[in-house]
């Protein structure tokens, strides 16, 4: 069991940019995603994505992402025909056709997200050098160190939300005030950034920014509000689907296989005790 | 060992592949017959768990390797194409990744075992210098696989594991070059590490035998260190000692399986989702949680060649126990002060742990200095000394006279008398009324 405390101690310091961790400002949010019976919210995704599509996707680009998986269960679940619709309306390279010529055509579910820029070279220059980072993976790719002993406590607690926490705090962390300038070094001043004080990307998010198209049917009761927060925790969620598309089948299988093995821990330990009732030992 | 083989085949076919490859008789000499002590607890089982998560290994690594391609370009891709695209591909990552971690885990409560007990005393230092043996091959298998997904700590870690070969002199830098491939971790060298990572498991498949083998040569040994004296002490392999090993197996995967469904990526580092970039270091570069004490010590000294001697000297040390350690008791049950100096060791393993996940400089730096000092005094000063001036504690004169108590009340249920057979009715095989 030594072994296991060793485990304990070791495994969860995070050991990113340790030292501005501890004046990085997280906001713990609760997900529809955590705990051992999580799952994605599918209108929370829909609205989600369309965020992403609308605010995100002008500058990041999410390169593992397929048109295809909106349809699939366990994410936004759009019906394929939204998703042949929403596909549409990007253009793609392809080819070479019959003549050797590449040619642009209308994207199918099949293809990937097409990514804003052809390459970091240009996504830099169009972003005063900083590179756009992918946002595949990036609700796995970012955590803040949590310090002893709660990271013990996360091993049961089942935490896994550093990324979505941390990104939820980003987006609604900028400074008051000073939130559509940037500063004399041209970035903008966010106590949750880990990597510094200010970070090169304006705050993306604004009231209002997006119209979400459930806010638009007949029925009032489902309009949600259309705050900084409300854009934040959605497109939040849409990027922990993102990097993780089969967090439900996950957790389910979870259950089936921990009561499986508990049963079948408990048969064992009873027919051991069996076996050995006889036997000194 | 028991002597002679007591294996009669029943059926036709049995004794014709008997007169031509006797390997049920081996299997049956081995795993059901063979003897083992009869006060063997739960910290014994860790070998068969060790086998088992060797397999499961191997298993989800041929079929990982199915879909993985690696070469710089592809690797991340197609790490990110096995999660998302092929089916139940999210489960065989994670069972590898966390299989990896829990094979340490695992390894290390069984080197543990061994160092309480004197399982590595005479006449066991062949099966022990195998064990040591496979703890570094596991050590390259994880380091060459966690390069493989080509991620952050996949390329940087490689990038400082591989330089600190540059400390020889002389052959150092010429060394490394060979080892890369190339002039930096580049794609000769995660395509060599991949070829390597398929192989060496196999190689550990090899030695493992070796192991058990040497084992059955001079059998088990047993909580009190008392070598078995007559048929009284053991009980027959099969049906005693293999459910224990199930049931402690299927415990231990109820902890794998939590991490692999609930916390699957807690033991790994976020870093690592990004994909692998030459231009960028991250802030701190760390391995695996298994690695971190060895790592502590690689930097607890500021010269490279030092720290890269210490590193090795750590596992070194662990192949001369047998010879350090003088004590002519074998188990730390009736030896009070090594007891005690067991578990300060083993609080400063976990310390190193800690250290390693921590920068090298300040308080930090210290702390480490001082617990990699503790390491080795404990080795090279304590174990010798240790058995020429410790008196230990009375021993049983057998195992038996330990399970039964000197006046033959037994902690059993009822009569022990029956040796290797089983005295319950109900749970003897053999009994028809």
């Amino acid at each position: 069991m030594a072994a296991l405390a060793s485990a304990l101690f070791a495994a969860a310091f995070f050991t990113g940019p340790a030292l501005a961790a501890a004046e990085v400002v997280i906001k713990h949010q609760s997900w529809t995603f955590s705990g051992p019976f999580g799952t994605y919210d599918n209108q929370q995704l829909q609205r989600g994505y369309q965020v992403y599509r609308e605010v995100c996707s002008g500058c990041h680009s999410m390169n593992y992402v397929a048109f295809r998986n909106l349809y699939e269960k366990g994410g936004p679940e759009f019906s394929e025909d939204e998703v042949k619709a929403l596909a549409a309306q990007f253009e793609v390279i392809d080819g070479p056709n019959e003549d050797g010529d590449m040619f642009e055509r209308p994207a199918r579910p099949s293809d990937r997200f097409p990514a804003p820029f052809a390459n970091a070279a240009a996504a830099k220059a169009s972003n005063n050098g900083a590179l756009p980072p992918d946002f595949s993976l990036i609700a796995k790719a970012r955590a803040v160190s949590r310090g002893f002993p709660t990271f013990v406590f996360d091993i049961f607690t089942q935490y896994q939300e550093g990324g979505p926490d941390y990104i939820y705090s980003l987006l609604t962390g900028y400074a008051e005030g000073s939130d559509t300038e940037p500063n004399d070094e041209g970035v903008y001043a966010n106590h949750s950034f880990i990597a510094g004080k200010a970070i090169a990307m304006a705050p993306p998010l604004s009231d209002g920014l997006v119209t979400y198209a459930q806010n638009g049917d007949e029925d009032p009761d489902n309009d949600l509000p259309e705050t900084v927060d409300q854009y934040a925790k959605d497109v939040v969620s849409f990027l922990m689907w993102a990097a993780e598309p089969h967090l439900e089948a996950r957790k389910a299988m979870g259950l089936k296989v921990m009561i499986f093995l508990f049963i079948f821990a408990g048969l064992l330990f009873y027919s051991k005790k069996k076996v050995w009732a006889g036997i000194a030992h | 060992m028991s002597g002679p083989s007591s294996y009669n085949p029943k059926t036709g076919f049995g004794r014709w592949i008997d007169v031509r490859l006797p390997l049920p008789r081996l299997m049956y000499d081995s795993f059901i017959a063979y003897p083992v002590p009869r006060n063997l607890n739960y910290t014994y089982t860790f070998g068969s768990i060790l086998s088992v998560m060797l397999v499961a290994q191997i298993l989800t690594g041929v079929v990982l390797a199915m879909h993985y391609t690696a070469n710089t370009e592809l690797a991340f891709a197609s790490t990110e194409h096995i999660m998302r695209n092929v089916n139940y591909g999210w489960l065989l990552r994670y069972m590898h990744g966390v299989g990896g971690s829990m094979f340490f885990l695992a390894v290390y409560i069984h080197i543990l075992r061994g160092l309480y007990y004197g399982s590595y005393k005479d006449p066991r230092e062949v099966l022990w210098i195998l064990g040591v043996i496979i703890f570094l091959l596991m050590m390259a298998t994880a380091f060459m696989g966690y390069v493989l997904p080509w991620g952050q700590m996949s390329f940087w870690a490689a990038t400082v594991i591989t330089n600190l070969f540059s400390a020889f002199p002389l052959i150092g830098e010429a060394v490394v070059s060979w080892l890369w491939g190339g002039f930096s971790v580049d794609n000769p060298t995660l395509n060599r590490f991949f070829s390597l990572h398929y192989l060496l498991p196999f190689m550990i498949v090899g030695v493992v035998i070796l192991h058990v083998w040497a084992l059955h040569v001079s059998g088990q040994t047993n909580p009190t260190g008392i070598s078995v004296k007559s048929e009284q002490d053991t009980v027959r392999f099969t049906p005693y000692a293999t459910i224990k090993d199930i049931f402690a197996t299927v415990l231990f995967f109820i902890v794998f399986a939590y991490f692999i469904f609930y916390q699957p990526n807690y033991l790994g580092h976020p870093d690592n989702y990004i994909e692998a970039n030459p231009l960028v270091t991250p802030t701190h570069i760390v391995p695996e949680w298994y690695f971190l004490p060895f790592y502590a010590i690689l930097r607890a000294v500021p010269s490279k060649l030092g720290g890269v001697m210490l590193m090795f000297g750590a596992i070194a040390v662990l192949f001369v126990v047998p010879w350090l350690d003088t004590s002519k008791v074998r188990s730390a049950v009736y030896r009070p002060l090594f007891k005690q100096f067991f578990w300060i060791l083993v609080g400063v393993c976990i310390l190193l742990g800690w250290l390693g996940s921590k920068p090298p400089e300040g308080g930090y730096l210290i702390a480490t200095r001082i617990a990699t000092v503790w390491y080795f005094f404990h080795f090279i000063i304590l174990l010798p000394l240790l058995g020429l001036f410790e008196t230990p504690t009375p021993r049983p004169a057998s195992i038996s006279e330990s399970v039964l108590g000197e006046d033959g009340d037994s902690h059993g249920d009822s009569d022990p008398g029956g040796g290797a057979q089983p005295a319950g009715a109900a749970a003897s095989p053999q009994s028809k009324g």
